[in-house]
């Protein structure tokens, strides 16, 4: 798949800023007035920054209302749909701590179920993909949750959940990695079945539709060789999850846990720069990539 | 319930539909061009025609990418830079016509044959030719030199017609259709509605081909042959066939030359010769009375086995000489297996096959009919085995005898013009004697004494001057290449800069690329279009060249005519020409301004063939003016339809006379608005009973007189031993006044033989095969075949660059994997180029696409087009001339029989190499007379 | 609406003949200019005359080489190439359609047609990123996805005469290796053809359950099979004189 930015700043910023609210809706950190706000600020800039630049990739931004209407069938339409109601819900809640002083805890809870179910539908977005073989696992939602509670909890300041939290994640990247890496040949999905000759004896691409590019090859045909992959994982691995663990450990400071968000938020980058890079789309099948 | 979106599904789909006929490719598909708001909004073919049916390829419906294409020239253009340079300055047609005429007039004062005109891939020969036969040059041709003399020459002096557009398969009772050769091309829309025709009904189509592509690719068996050995394969059938006597003994007694006596004393002056009556018909023995009588002799049965003395002289049946030479262990498939690249084995299986059909699986009509000698035959019996065949087999310089050993094969199968095998379209059959001959006695001031072309029938029809020397400048019908009966457009360039046989003054050229993809030896031909003499003046003074696009040639030309697009002309596509007939109707068909030339803020174009029109007024060439020399014709359509060859008998054979008339009448002023209201063409079928059988046929020989395609009845009988061949041998061997130069005499001798042989290409004497041990093919991809440029928005993206691509064995040998390059080089040149693997492939060969490299600033492309920077030629490969023997002589890289180009006789070598920054050889940019293209296209008029 | 409908009257669909497809490209171009000046915005293309063109396009055709793998009977079996034209499937279960997040992606009840409502299409793309066949393209000028219409707005076409109600590919293939016709029918030529010669899925595994369907090549080369129970010609003679012989017996009988 193309790593386009639009998606993965998306998903990297908004997953965190879900996150952080999922934190705040929990009363962590227990925060009013102007912390609060500080703390607000922060996660919406991260989810509606996030979800801003996920509608640079549409071809009718100015259309996009109407994404709200099929949450009956399409996890973007209910991503939508919950993300509206997170952010909704969470303004309430969150005016009422800034501005009101108060905490109502309910709707804290609601905020949070919300904020994170948002995640959930993002990472559905993907699992749901049948094409992506890499993509259509339950780990899918699994990595994408642990990774906004961890970025969440970093954010907003959970020390020892984020600890926790960062190292679970980690491991599920790890687990989805060494899943991902088999998925397509696992998935059944094959030159053979694409074009079902396979019947006659071994299929090879011979001559693509067109000599040029197409949309299909820009969008869905991106090949990344395996040594840089393996040189980016360990990056996003790096900062990511150790670093951030590392600095968690150390003493606290103020600019140790700036770096250790930024490092975080840098890495949960790259990992998304993989997940769509790495991620074989089975149209690919056709024109012989993979 | 949901609730779907309510869409319109009956939307206005046009406001007007013109019927004209395609020019993307050389077959002449009616199509339907609808129109919206006066501008082109669709292209479909057109149900009713009689070539396509309603179907039409990629290329007719990227027609309307043509219309619009930014790479059409949009008015007269004078050079003013160097040549080669594409620095113009756009003129008005005033000025145009009267710099043509200043070149032109004082030629045809002097010395006519100072015009070199050549019309490359002209649909208006029997124009073209009668304007150049009018001026009185001799030389003049159109492309079939270069593109496949072999294949019509072949056909038509074996059994009078051919292959591609002059016939077809019987589609409709076929059971096995054997397809030969690469470059699958013509008739190109015909031949795949006859292959799924054939596919449905699930019957055999084996490919005979080094490559495996297009229709190969869907043949149920595939005969992955080494190029240049197709005659040989061939003879080795025949030698199978023969020698299970799986062959048509009656067909062959009636209907061809088999039992017809040739001389076969050796001493004889007439040794090879044809025993003949009194009135010059070839004999035969009779079975009924053991007497000899002429072949056509009403009541004969011609006996196949009979030999008969005259004067101590023995006469055998051609059916004789046909057993001793197809008999002999050198055509056993074992003999000829290394060399073609098939196992013996697959040889036999397919003759095995070939017979089965033929014999086991025959098909009885009940049709009625009677032949040439009054004999009336109950039914009609066909042996459901058919042939075509491609360029493939024809561009070698074994092609003639290659061609004719297959129509050999598909006459002794007694399969042509039978139900189920080969069927001639009108006016074919034609037998050669019903043909012209060559004509070159040009004169000061006075048109050609015949038209240019022609089929010789032995060394007193050659084109020779009082002293021997070539009377044409491209040396057709010649010693060098006698039966060269389209020309040798690929020689004129070389030798009018070499000015062997002598010099011109002006060479005037039509849709001809020739400084590209239409020539051998690229670059060579642009060094001789630049080359100057010691007064710095160039060595061929005078270039004009008209063309509809910004093509590679402009460039090098002094003045530039420019011409419409297709769907903005008059054309006719006449049986005095290459017609669009079918197998059971004579059809003929227009073009017409479906949109008038709009080519606004210039001086705008013309119809070439109006432009000549105009010329010849201005000229006041005979035939074109009256004897008071007022002009007869205003343009092209008025020539069209008010043109007369013979009385009653003008270009188009449809609504003559009053409307009604058909084939022969006289001129109809309403005729053009007939034939738009008829959808753009006529069609006259042919009787019941006359369908098959036609040369003998009586009721279709009447039929066609009927139509003007003949004045009298022509049957004849198919030549398996093509006389003509042998007087030119006679000549070689001393007989004759006409004598060849001697260091011919030896390969007319061993080439121009009577009965098809097979010889190894040409070049391979002159070269070290082992040095270049590949054969180096190429073929025009289907949505591109015959099509004028790939300047077509939506082709393009289909093929915008071309891989060589090579078999597994090479590939593996030097170790290539995706994305390399190869250096390519053959005796002559050198290219560099992006490679690719095909394992469905002989595992000798490589091949590419053609004409899909293109020369930076041509086209309206830009100059880092990928066909500019990875496309390339194989033609910088080719030379136009054999290697040099150290004779001093000129030798063409020609079949030496009709000068047919030897593209496919290439052999390369090649080594992998690194990837150079584009392909190569590279040559500097041309100035684009029309700019550049556009950089969005969204293309929809309507709404 | 994108939730599909449990059923749909009819099934409209192409049959794809893969035995007779000689890879022209006419189908593809036929549709280019049908649907550029037809349903929806036109297909655009980008440096249609310079170093990278681009356009959309809703029909592709694909050439794939199979080796097929040597037997005793076939010991060295040649590779084949198959020309593949691929374009929308029309699936029962397209999963471009439910996730499209406004609705503009939806299955035709009455047909069966997936159609894109490009007036609600915001150009997401993920109804591409659903389909595995690669059907649908998004059009970089009007920034919405386009796909085959199975030609909507040509079989139901009143202004065109009947025999012309078909899509625009099917009109124009030249060796006639594409059919038209309601799937759903089991008494349809269509269904017929499916039937009679092994009609299959494109990757049946991925559960889409396409409503197109592809006829394999006939077998290849089985002239070339060493234990095919052909017949090899039997010779009457082995050189000239005895054919002559033969050739004067034979001609006695005639």
């Amino acid at each position: 798949m193309h790593p386009a930015r639009s998606v993965i700043a998306f998903t990297t910023l908004s997953g965190a800023g879900f996150g952080v609210l999922f934190w705040l809706g929990l009363g962590l950190p227990d925060v009013t007035g102007w912390v609060a706000f500080a703390f607000f600020a922060v996660a919406y800039a991260l989810a509606a920054g996030g979800l801003l630049a996920s509608t640079f990739h549409l071809g009718h931004p100015e259309r996009a209302w109407k994404a709200f209407s099929q949450w009956r069938s399409s996890w973007l339409s209910r991503e939508g749909v919950a993300s509206v109601a997170a952010l909704v819900v969470m303004g309430v809640y969150g005016a009422a701590l800034v501005f009101l002083d108060t905490r109502i805890a309910p709707l804290g809870w609601l905020g949070a179920a919300l904020a994170l179910a948002t995640v959930y539908t993002t990472s559905m977005i993907y699992a749901q993909m049948r094409t992506v073989p890499r993509w259509k696992t339950p780990l899918t939602p699994v990595l994408f949750i642990a990774v906004s509670l961890a970025g969440g909890a970093l954010l907003a300041g959970q020390v020892t959940a984020a600890m926790a939290l960062l190292a679970v994640a980690g491991l599920v990247q790890v687990l989805w990695w060494m899943r991902g890496d088999g998925a397509l040949a696992a998935s059944g999905t094959d030159m053979a079945t694409a074009t079902g000759l396979g019947g006659i004896g071994h299929v090879r691409a011979f001559a693509p539709p067109h000599t040029g590019s197409n949309y299909l090859l820009r969008e869905f045909v991106f090949v990344v060789g395996r040594k840089h992959a393996a040189k980016l994982r360990m990056i996003a691995l790096a900062l990511g999850y150790a670093l951030p663990l590392v600095l968690l450990a150390l003493p606290f400071s103020h600019a140790a846990a700036a770096l250790a968000a930024i490092s975080h938020l840098v890495g949960i980058a790259v990992s998304r720069w993989l997940f769509f890079a790495e991620a074989e789309h089975v149209v690919g099948l056709y024109y012989g990539a993979r | 319930m949901t609730q779907q979106p309510r869409i319109d599904t009956s939307p206005h789909v046009s406001d007007e539909v013109r019927k004209t006929t395609c020019y993307m490719c050389a077959c002449r598909c009616g199509i339907n061009v609808h129109m919206k708001g006066g501008k082109v909004a669709y292209i479909e073919g057109n149900r009713d025609h009689p070539v396509n049916k309603g179907v039409l390829c990629a290329k007719g419906s990227a027609g309307i990418m043509q219309v619009n294409a930014p790479s059409r020239l949009r008015a007269p253009l004078k050079r003013v830079g160097p040549r080669g340079s594409g620095e113009f300055e756009e003129i008005s047609w005033d000025e145009a016509l009267q710099i043509a005429c200043d070149w032109l007039a004082p030629i045809r004062k002097s010395d006519p044959s100072k015009l070199a005109f050549f019309t490359g891939r002209d649909q208006s020969q029997s124009f073209t030719s009668y304007w150049a036969q009018n001026f009185g040059t001799p030389n003049y041709a159109a492309h079939g030199g270069f593109c496949s003399v072999n294949m019509a020459a072949a056909g038509i002096y074996t059994m009078g017609g051919a292959f591609w557009e002059f016939g077809q398969p019987d589609w409709d009772h076929t059971k096995l259709f054997m397809l030969f050769g690469v470059a699958e091309d013509h008739d190109s829309n015909p031949i795949k509605m006859g292959i799924g025709k054939i596919k449905a009904r699930g019957a055999r189509v084996i490919g005979v081909n080094p490559i495996r592509s297009g229709y190969n690719a869907v043949a149920d068996d595939w005969v992955g042959i080494t190029p240049g050995t197709d005659g040989l394969f061939i003879l080795s059938l025949i030698h199978e066939l023969m020698r299970a006597g799986k062959i048509d003994l009656d067909y062959l007694a009636r209907y061809t030359n088999a039992p017809v006596l040739v001389n076969a004393d050796p001493d004889s002056p007439e040794h090879g010769l044809f025993l003949r009556d009194t009135d010059g018909k070839p004999t035969v023995i009779d079975r009924n009375t053991g007497k000899l009588t002429a072949f056509d002799t009403p009541g004969v049965r011609p006996d196949l086995g009979a030999t008969h003395e005259v004067d101590g002289i023995t006469h055998r049946p051609v059916m004789h000489l046909m057993a001793e030479r197809y008999l002999d262990p050198q055509y056993a498939p074992e003999a000829v297996a290394d060399r073609c690249g098939v196992t013996p084995d697959k040889i036999r299986r397919i003759a095995a096959e070939i017979a089965r059909v033929a014999f086991e699986e025959e098909i009885t009509l009940d049709h009625e009919w009677t032949d040439f000698r009054g004999e009336t035959h109950k039914t009609m019996t066909g042996r459901p085995v058919s042939f075509h065949a491609m360029r493939g087999i024809s561009a070698h310089s074994n092609g003639f005898q290659t061609a004719r050993a297959l129509h050999v094969l598909q006459i002794i199968l007694g399969t042509v013009e039978v139900p189920g095998g080969f069927r001639f379209k009108p006016p074919y059959p034609k037998p050669v004697s019903a043909h012209p001959t060559p004509h070159c006695k040009s004169a000061p001031n006075s048109p050609l004494d015949g038209p240019h072309l022609g089929f010789v029938r032995g060394p007193e029809d050659l084109a020779l001057k009082e002293d021997g020397s070539p009377a044409r400048i491209d040396k057709a019908f010649t010693w060098e290449n006698p039966m060269s009966a389209h020309g040798l457009m690929h020689m004129v360039i070389s030798n009018a800069h070499a000015g062997d046989p002598y010099k011109i003054d002006t060479l005037f050229m039509y849709m001809a690329n020739m400084s590209w993809n239409s020539s051998m030896n690229t670059s060579g031909v642009m060094d001789m279009l630049t080359d100057t003499d010691e007064t710095g003046e160039y060595v061929i003074p005078h270039i004009i060249y008209s063309d509809a696009y910004s093509s590679e040639m402009v460039a090098y030309a002094d003045l530039i005519l420019p011409d419409t697009t297709y769907l903005e002309r008059h054309d006719c596509i006449s049986l005095l020409d290459r017609p669009i007939c079918e197998a059971d109707a004579a059809a003929d068909a227009i073009r017409w301004p479906v949109v008038e030339p709009d080519r606004p803020g210039h001086a705008g174009v013309r119809g070439f063939q109006t432009v000549l029109v105009q010329l010849a007024n201005k000229l006041k060439l005979p035939g074109f003016t009256t004897e008071d020399g007022t002009p007869r014709y205003t343009d092209y359509a008025d020539y069209i339809v008010n043109h007369e060859r013979k009385p009653g008998i003008g270009p188009l054979t449809g609504f003559r006379g009053n409307g009604d008339d058909v084939g022969r009448g006289a001129p109809n002023p309403a005729q053009l608005d007939r034939y738009i209201e008829n959808g753009g063409f006529f069609v006259s079928h042919i009787p019941e009973g006359a369908h098959y059988y036609k040369p003998w046929n009586m009721a279709y020989q009447d039929w066609a007189v009927g139509m003007g395609i003949f004045d009298t009845p022509q049957p004849y009988i198919f030549d398996l031993y093509a006389e003509p061949m042998r007087r030119f041998q006679l000549a070689a061997e001393g007989y004759g006044d006409r004598q060849p130069p001697d260091h011919l005499r030896d390969r007319i001798k061993s080439t121009m033989d009577p009965l098809p042989i097979w010889y190894p290409p040409l070049e391979d004497d002159s070269i070290d095969t082992e040095e270049f041990p590949i054969h180096a093919l190429t073929q025009r991809p289907m949505a591109m075949y015959h099509s004028w440029g790939t300047q077509n928005a939506w082709l393009r993206q289909i093929h915008g660059e071309n891989p060589l691509y090579l078999p597994t064995k090479l590939w593996e040998k030097h170790g290539f994997a995706e994305g390399d390059w190869a250096r390519v080089t053959s005796p002559h040149g050198e290219i560099t180029v992006p490679v690719a693997h095909m394992a469905a492939l002989n595992e000798n060969t490589v091949w590419t696409w053609n004409a899909i490299g293109k020369r930076k600033g041509a086209w309206a492309l830009s100059e880092d087009a990928p066909e500019a920077t990875r496309g390339f030629l194989l033609n910088h490969l080719i030379h136009e001339l054999l290697p040099e023997k150290g004779d001093g002589l000129r030798w063409s890289n020609s079949d030496p029989i009709t000068g047919q180009a030897a593209w496919f006789d290439l052999r390369v070598k090649i080594e992998k190499t690194a990837a150079p920054q584009e392909a190569q050889p590279a040559f500097p940019p041309i100035k684009s007379p029309v700019g550049q293209g556009p950089a969005n296209l969204a293309w929809k008029v309507g709404k | 609406m994108t939730t599909l409908p449990t059923s749909t009257t009819r099934k409209l669909g192409l049959v794809i003949d893969l035995d007779t497809c000689v890879g022209c490209h006419a189908c593809v171009v036929s549709c280019k200019g049908w649907n550029t000046e037809n349903y929806g915005a036109p297909l655009s293309d980008q440096d249609p005359y310079g170093a990278d063109p681009s356009g959309t396009f809703l029909n592709r055709v694909h050439s794939y080489e199979v080796q097929p793998l040597a037997t005793s009977a076939m010991p060295h079996p040649a590779a084949q190439l198959v020309h593949f034209p691929k374009s929308c499937l029309h699936c029962e279960d397209a999963p471009c359609v439910t996730v499209c997040p406004t609705g503009a992606s939806y299955k035709r009840v009455e047909d069966g047609i997936v159609l894109v409502n490009e007036s609600d299409c915001i150009g997401c793309g993920l109804c591409a990123w659903a389909c595995p066949y690669g059907a649908r393209e998004m059009d970089a000028a009007e920034g919405v996805m386009k796909k085959c219409t199975l030609c909507v707005d040509r079989i139901y076409n009143d202004n065109l005469p009947e025999e012309d109600r078909v899509p625009a590919c099917v009109r124009t293939c030249p060796a006639g290796a594409r059919h038209f016709g309601d799937l759903g029918n089991p008494d349809s030529d269509v269904s017929k053809l499916v039937a009679e010669r092994d009609g299959m899925d494109l990757m049946p595994e991925q559960g889409t359950k396409p409503v197109n369907q592809y006829l394999p090549p006939r077998p290849r080369d089985t002239l070339d099979e060493v234990d095919v129970l052909a017949p090899l010609l039997d010779p009457v003679a082995e050189e000239p004189k005895g054919f002559l012989g033969w050739l004067d017996r034979t001609l006695e009988r005639l």
